[in-house]
């Protein structure tokens, strides 16, 4: 297995893909002649060409419509948001087209489409530019919402995100692209979609982390493993479907949970999965479900706040040793 | 804010509590699942919980004092806050607080100093939670006020099935929250009889005091009350029990669930005899003598630390079935305290059996105001001379104590005899 950065991952799955089906392109912001704002699509718009690697103006609404018409045409586009804030333009396209086409056509459109791109906090971009809002797609019916936090997650997923017959929300994060991991060789290796991952095996508190805070939460299991606490890692890789039996299955062994997000706590995933606990868990917890959110601000653009603003490992133990009654 | 505290409902039949001590005196400083002082109900003490925190500003009720459930006894508030208005609730009771202080002046500062250690321990074993709680959530558990008990939903399903009482454990979770780990403490060790220190005496026995259990002073109460003041005579024989443990065989053999027990039988012989001698069904209450009509038997039952005498009520009625799943159900909860009152009080004749002890026979002191109790010893195979030739017979010694002042020798004798008539010809239950 190569070891490989989450951007090479995520790379190789889009040319895997667009090698594999003629029907699958990539349209946005940079995407072709500049190899995306991020590099994700290096190297694609040489090898397949400016009639599958297409670069869009800076019309969020426009080409994410043209990808939902191409999908309904029987296309498989995969649009990138150069970030997931620039998708909140196009939300009209992505929620009352691409999620709703199929049952409003009653069946007769299926919008076989990927929205992808970085999203949540980035280094120091202030408010508009650093903001995790998987919530907000998450919330509709119609919709997938993947967050990888691995290399071989973020492959494995992406590749099943393209083959899949509904719209995905595919959120990756801005920090960490740089992220290294091992990834099968296997050109034809997937992960499904709705499938949690158990990162880490424990029994005293459960740590559900998605996206960011994953390697935060196995690093402060490895801390509190020195404590003596032995802490389960859970990462749930889709939002929607949400594998809540993988989740439960872990809090009846360990009946304490702690939810690790950097989206704002209100209204969050946090939030929902705490109230999927609380209806089919409730007898198996010894504490009440801990969120450990990001701050319930705009996101601040000083280095010192934005670091407070955001979860990290003190914070993660914190909240094990509270819901583990150890302070 | 000052804090009332208020007599806690501690038992579902619990109308009233009686102060059995204070562990914080006027001016102590209290916190929030801290325990305050101990309350006596029917059959145990229970620790009663501080529901905030403060200064103890006032108690209302003193040791050895009752009052009804919800009634004011003491508050808890800031040192200088004003908490006139609150005492002002107080049933009037001065008298009370004066009476306590001087019949035994002495004891208030032995209140808090028995148990120094017990103090620190706790101390050291959780408030640090509480108060670090408070910044984190922005606010404390839920519970003042209503003696409300706080218990996580794990740890109420985990003490449902093992049958554990919530009410006699102390929560160390933040605000008293009864935990997984409090339950797992109760399963793992059932008795965790803290480590006895002796007292060395020279040229004496080392010895150790501990508490009498609330349920070891009920006995002792109640047994000075039998043996003193009721005039006990005794009467003893031996019954052959081949065909009544051939009985049960055959009764056994039809249904295995049946478990009908030997003592089974002996209950439900010994209600069909009381019927048959309606003065031994009785007891002696100052001017009258009350005979009752059903036969309620109370089967004596050993418990961890004491006994306690459940009731079959109208065995006369019941069949032999019925008794034994009645008995055992019974037992069950008896040895799990879990009875309630009105199960294990009101007998009108007890039946006490040592006999899988190996006890041969022995005399029982009666349970006032029941007029008899019968003593069963160990069932075992003897010679004995039937139609002038030896034989083998499984032989059974009864003893009855009788209350001589509703009970005569001849009347106790009587009773005996048909008792073991039946015992012996258990086809007599039928007839």
């Amino acid at each position: 297995m190569a070891i490989i950065t989450i951007r090479e991952a995520l790379n190789q799955a889009l040319r895997e893909e667009l090698a594999r089906d003629e029907k699958v392109f990539l349209m946005g912001e940079e995407v072709a002649e500049y190899d995306g704002a991020y590099k994700v699509t290096k190297g694609l718009l040489h090898e397949f060409g400016s009639k599958r690697v297409i670069d869009t103006p800076i019309t969020e609404l426009g080409f994410a419509g043209l990808g939902v018409g191409a999908a309904m045409a029987g296309l498989r586009p995969v649009i990138e948001f150069m970030t997931f804030n620039f998708s909140i333009l196009a939300t009209d396209q992505i929620i009352n087209s691409a999620a709703k086409m199929l049952y409003m056509s009653g069946g007769q459109f299926n919008i076989p489409i990927v929205f992808r791109g970085p999203s949540g906090s980035a280094y120091q971009v202030s408010s508009q530019h650093s903001q995790a809002i998987e919530s907000w797609y998450a919330y509709f019916p119609g919709l997938k919402v993947v967050m990888p936090s691995t290399p071989a997650d973020a492959k494995g997923l992406l590749k099943s995100a393209i083959r899949d017959d509904d719209p995905v929300i595919f959120m990756e994060q801005e920090r960490m692209y740089g992220q290294k991991g091992e990834v099968p060789d296997d050109p034809d290796f997937t992960i499904p979609l709705g499938v949690a991952d158990v990162k880490r095996e424990g029994t005293d508190v459960t740590i559900v982390a998605r996206s960011l805070t994953v390697p935060l939460a196995l690093k402060a299991a490895e801390q509190l493993q020195e404590q003596g606490v032995s802490c389960e890692v859970i990462d749930p890789r889709t939002i929607r479907p949400l594998d809540i039996d993988t989740i439960i299955t872990s809090v009846k062994k360990t009946n304490r949970v702690v939810i690790a997000e950097e989206s704002h706590p209100i209204c969050g995933v946090g939030a929902e999965i705490s109230a999927q606990l609380m209806e089919r868990a409730f007898d198996y917890l010894d504490a009440p479900v801990k969120r450990v959110s990001g701050v319930d601000v705009p996101m601040p653009y000083a280095k010192n706040l934005e670091n407070l603003a955001i979860p990290d490992v003190n914070r993660i133990v914190a909240a094990v040793r509270e819901v583990a009654y150890l302070d | 804010m000052a804090t009332k505290v208020i007599m806690p409902k501690l038992s579902p039949t619990m109308e009233e509590g009686q102060i059995s001590r204070w562990l914080k005196k006027e001016g102590d400083k209290v916190s929030m699942g801290e325990p305050l002082a101990e309350i006596d109900t029917d059959k145990a003490t229970m620790e009663m919980q501080a529901l905030g925190n403060g200064v103890l500003r006032k108690i209302l009720i003193g040791e050895g004092q009752s009052a009804p459930l919800g009634q004011l006894i003491a508050v808890i508030g800031e040192p200088d806050e004003d908490i006139a208005a609150l005492l002002s609730e107080a049933p009037a009771q001065p008298q009370v607080q004066d009476q306590k202080e001087a019949d035994v002046p002495p004891k208030a500062p032995d209140v808090a100093q028995p148990q120094p250690q017990l103090q620190d321990q706790k101390e050291a074993d959780r408030p640090p939670s509480a108060p670090n709680l408070a910044p984190a959530n922005g606010r404390q558990p839920e519970a003042a006020g209503s003696g409300r008990m706080i218990v996580s939903p794990l740890a109420a399903r985990m003490a449902a099935e093992a049958g554990i009482d919530l009410r006699s454990l102390q929560g160390s979770g933040p605000g008293g929250r009864i935990i997984k780990r409090d339950i797992e403490a109760v399963i793992s060790k059932p008795k965790a009889a803290p480590a006895p220190s002796y007292v060395q005496q020279a040229g004496a026995s080392a010895y150790r005091d501990e508490p009498a259990s609330q349920i070891r002073q009920t006995i002792a109460k109640r047994l000075v009350t039998s043996l003193g003041p009721v005039p006990h005579f005794f009467l003893t024989t031996e019954i052959e029990m081949d065909r009544a443990a051939e009985m049960r065989k055959g009764i056994n053999a039809l249904d295995p669930d049946l478990k009908i027990s030997i003592n089974d039988i002996i209950i439900k012989v010994a209600a069909a005899a009381l019927i048959q001698h309606p003065q031994v069904n009785a007891s002696f209450q100052e001017k009258i003598v009350r005979y009752y009509e059903h036969a309620d038997v109370g089967v004596a039952v050993a418990i961890e630390d004491g006994l306690i005498t459940p009731v079959v009520r109208a065995a006369d009625q019941k069949s032999l079935s019925q008794i034994a799943g009645e008995v055992r159900e019974l037992a069950e909860r008896a040895r799990s305290k879990r009875l309630k009152p009105e199960e294990y009080t009101g007998a009108t004749f007890s039946v006490s059996n040592l006999g899988m002890f190996g006890i041969d026979e022995f005399t029982a002191v009666i349970n006032p105001p029941e007029g008899a109790i019968l003593a069963i010893g160990a069932m075992s195979a003897k010679p004995v001379v039937r139609e002038n030739e030896i034989v083998i017979r499984q032989m059974m010694r009864v003893t009855m104590s009788c209350d001589h002042r509703v009970i005569d020798g001849a009347t106790g004798a009587k009773f005996l005899q048909t008792f073991k008539k039946i015992l012996e010809n258990p086809l007599y239950l039928v007839v």
